[in-house]
C-alpha cells in the first residue's frame, strides 16, 4: 500500500561497507589514543604500584583496607596459624622451617592447589614479604604492609600478590566465574580479616530462606 | 517456621523454611511478635531494587522477645527488644563515628562486591532487603536471627505495648532523622513531600524540633487527614498548584527546609513523570523522582532539602543546575537508627509522639501476600500494616474507620 510496506532489505554490501568503517575508526581511535599517551612524559605518579593502568606480566593486584585497630595488634595477628580463621579457601597450612610454608587451597572445580611459599623479608610491625618455592604449584609472590592510618583512625593493611595465572587470561576469567580465583579470594579474605579484628567474628549472613539448596548456617550470595 | 518469603515481582508468599541458628558469638534469635510492612517494602514489590533473591525472606520492621543468644550478647532469655533495621557492627570507623547505616562489617564479603560496583563502596546490611545490602533473612517470620545483637536491639520495658514502640526499628527514627536532616531553626517552614509513615513522623518530629509550620503534600484523603492531626497544614497536589502555593504560603520565598518523603516511585499526573513511567517500564531508568524535582525548585535559596525516600541508581532530568544556583543544602542517608533509638524511646514514654492512631490494620503474618495486595493497591485506607505472627489464618482487623479530611 504505502510507503512503510514498501520497505527494502538495505544492501549488504552496503552494511558490510558501514561495518567496516566503524571498525576502522575504532582501531585508528584507539591508535590515536595510544599515540597521544606514548607522547604525553610520564609525570611521577603518587599512587600505589598496583593501581596503575599497566601494572605487569603476571597478574598483580593490591587492595587496602582501613582496619579500626592498632598496627601492632593487626601485625601480631597476620600469624599462619589464624589464617584459617578467615581465609576461606584455605584447607590447611603448614610451616615447614625455614620460613617455608605449604599451603593448601581450593581451586577451581574442586581442585586443590598446593603452594609453597617462603617469607623473604619482615619489618616487624610493618611488613612481610615472600616468594614462591619452585615446588609451588603455582608461582607467586606478595606483600603484606600496615600503616598507620591518620588521626588514630587504625591501620591501612595493604595486601599486594602477584602470580602466573595457570591457562593465561582466559584461565584467570575462568576462576574468577567460578569465584575460585586469587584476587577475589585474596580481597574478600581481607574483608574477613578485617571483621574478625574489629568485631570478634566473620560476619556471616547464614539466615533462612525458601531456596531448598541453602542451609541456616551456611553464607550465600 | 512460617516466614513471609519474595517470590518475583507482585510475588509474595507465606512459606515453611528452616529455623534460623546460632551463628556467631554476638547472635541472638527472636520469636517476633509484631512485624510491619514498611513502604520501602513496596520497591520490594514492584521489583525495582535490584538484587532479591526468589526464596528472600523479607521484614524489616520487627520486634519480639528474646529466645537464644549467643555466647557474646548481651541480651537475656525473655527480654522483649525492638531491632533496628539497620545491621551495625558498633566497632567500624563509621559505627564509632555513629553513622550506623554505613557500618562496613554488616555486609559479608560474598555479598559486598556487587554493592561496591553499583554504589562505589559497599552498603551497610539491613534485614530482609536485597542482596546488595548483604541478603540477611528479614523479620517476617516467626522467628529471626539478629547479628550484633549487643549493638542494635533495645530493651522494651514490659509496660509499654508492641504497638507504641515497634516503629523504633524504622520509620520513627528516619523520619527523626530526616527532620535533624533539615537543620530546622526555631519558626521554620517545612514543606514535606509524602504523607505515608515516614512522612508522618517526619512531620511530628519537625514540629518537635522548632518548626513554626509544616506543610504536607499528598493526594490520599486518610493521610492527608492524619498529617492534619499531627500538626500539619495540608495539600492535595491534585486540586492545588503545589509550588504556587507553596510561594504564597511564604512570602514568595519558599520553604526553608524540603523534604522528600517519597523516594522512587512518585505518583502524580505530569509530563516528567509520565515519561519516567515509560523508561520505568522499558527497562531504561528505575528512578521516578518527581516529588524531589518539585522539592529543589520550590525551596527557598539557600534552604535545606533532606531526603529520608529511597532511591536506587540513576536519575534523569534532575535539576542540578537550580540545586546548585539556589545554593541548598542537601543531607540524604539510611537512617542511623541505633544513634536515635534511647533518646526515642524515652520520648514515647513521655508521650511526645503519636505512634499509634497510623496503624490501620493489624493481620496474621498468614494473611501477608494479601497484605502486600492492598499496602500496594489501597494507599488510601491501608496507612500501615503490622503483621502479628500470633494471629489465626483470617483474623484481620482494621484498627479504626479513618476520618477522612
Amino acid at each position: 500500500m504505502s510507503y512503510f510496506t514498501h520497505r527494502t532489505n538495505p544492501d549488504p554490501f552496503l552494511l558490510a561497507a558501514a561495518g567496516v568503517g566503524l571498525a576502522a575508526a575504532g582501531v585508528g581511535l584507539a591508535l590515536w589514543q595510544r599515540r597521544r599517551k606514548a607522547d604525553k612524559p610520564a609525570f611521577p605518579t603518587d599512587a600505589p604500584h598496583w593501581t596503575k593502568e599497566r601494572k605487569s606480566d603476571r597478574a598483580l593486584f593490591g587492595k587496602s583496607l582501613l582496619v579500626n585497630r592498632p598496627r601492632e595488634e593487626l601485625f601480631a595477628a597476620w600469624d599462619v596459624k589464624r589464617f584459617p580463621e578467615f581465609m576461606e579457601n584455605v584447607v590447611a597450612v603448614e610451616e615447614a622451617g625455614d620460613g617455608i610454608s605449604r599451603w593448601t587451597i581450593k581451586g577451581p572445580a574442586g581442585r586443590e592447589i598446593t603452594l609453597v611459599n617462603r617469607i623473604t623479608e619482615t619489618a616487624p610491625g610493618e611488613s612481610i614479604f615472600w616468594q614462591s618455592t619452585p615446588d609451588s604449584d603455582i608461582a607467586n609472590s606478595g606483600e603484606v604492609r600496615f600503616a598507620d592510618a591518620p588521626n588514630g583512625r587504625g591501620t591501612y593493611v595493604s595486601l599486594i600478590l602477584a602470580y602466573d595465572p595457570p591457562g593465561g587470561t582466559l584461565g584467570r576469567l575462568g576462576a574468577k566465574l567460578l569465584q575460585r580465583e586469587p584476587e577475589v579470594q585474596a580481597r574478600r579474605d581481607l574483608h574477613r580479616f578485617k571483621q574478625l579484628m574489629e568485631t570478634g567474628e566473620v560476619t556471616s549472613n547464614a539466615s533462612p530462606s525458601a531456596r531448598a539448596s541453602e542451609t541456616p548456617t551456611q553464607p550465600h550470595i | 517456621m512460617r516466614a513471609v518469603t519474595w517470590q518475583g515481582r507482585h510475588k509474595i508468599s507465606v512459606e515453611t523454611v528452616p529455623d534460623p541458628e546460632i551463628v556467631n558469638p554476638r547472635d541472638a534469635i527472636l520469636r517476633v511478635t509484631s512485624t510491619a510492612i514498611c513502604g520501602s517494602d513496596l520497591h520490594l514489590y514492584d521489583g525495582y531494587i535490584p538484587g532479591m533473591r526468589a526464596g528472600d525472606i523479607v521484614g524489616h520492621e520487627f520486634m519480639g522477645e528474646v529466645v537464644e543468644t549467643g555466647a557474646g550478647s548481651t541480651l537475656k532469655k525473655g527480654q522483649r527488644v525492638v531491632v533496628p533495621f539497620t545491621i551495625s557492627c558498633g566497632q567500624c570507623f563509621f559505627c564509632e563515628r555513629q553513622q550506623y547505616s554505613a557500618c562496613d562489617n554488616s555486609n559479608p564479603s560474598e555479598t559486598r562486591d556487587a554493592s561496591e560496583l553499583m554504589m562505589g563502596h559497599a552498603m551497610g546490611a539491613a534485614f530482609g532487603y536485597a542482596h546488595l545490602t548483604g541478603g540477611y533473612a528479614g523479620g517476617q517470620a516467626e522467628y529471626v536471627r539478629v547479628p550484633y545483637s549487643d549493638v542494635g536491639p533495645v530493651v522494651i520495658p514490659d509496660d509499654l505495648p508492641d504497638d507504641d514502640v515497634l516503629f523504633l526499628s524504622d520509620i520513627l527514627p528516619t523520619g527523626w532523622q530526616a527532620a535533624v536532616n533539615a537543620d530546622i531553626e526555631p519558626g521554620d517552614t517545612v514543606a514535606v513531600w509524602g504523607c505515608g509513615p515516614v512522612g508522618l513522623f517526619t512531620i511530628q518530629a519537625a514540629l518537635l524540633l522548632g518548626a513554626g509550620r509544616v506543610i504536607a503534600i499528598d493526594h490520599f484523603p486518610t493521610r492527608l487527614a492524619l498529617a492534619r492531626k499531627y500538626g500539619a497544614e495540608v495539600l492535595d497536589y491534585t486540586e492545588v498548584n503545589v509550588r504556587e502555593a507553596l510561594d504564597e504560603m511564604t512570602g514568595g520565598i519558599g520553604p526553608d527546609a524540603c523534604i522528600d518523603c517519597v523516594g522512587m516511585e512518585s505518583h502524580g499526573f505530569t509530563v516528567d513523570n509520565m515519561l519516567d513511567h515509560v523508561k520505568a517500564k522499558l527497562y531504561l531508568g528505575t528512578e521516578r523522582p518527581h516529588a524531589l524535582r518539585q522539592a529543589i525548585l520550590a525551596c527557598r535559596k539557600g534552604g535545606q532539602l533532606s531526603i529520608p525516600g529511597v532511591y536506587g541508581g540513576f536519575a534523569d532530568k534532575f535539576p542540578l543546575g537550580q540545586l546548585m544556583e539556589k545554593g541548598l543544602t542537601v543531607k540524604s542517608g539510611q537512617t542511623h537508627v541505633q544513634r536515635y533509638t534511647g533518646e526515642l524511646l524515652d520520648m514515647i514514654r513521655d508521650g511526645e509522639f503519636d505512634t499509634v492512631s497510623l496503624i490501620s490494620h493489624h493481620a496474621p503474618l498468614e494473611d501477608a501476600a494479601e497484605m502486600y495486595r492492598h499496602w500496594h493497591d489501597e494507599q488510601d485506607s491501608y496507612t500501615k500494616i503490622v503483621l502479628k505472627p500470633g494471629l489465626q489464618k483470617g483474623a484481620i482487623e482494621a484498627v479504626q474507620e479513618m476520618e477522612h479530611a
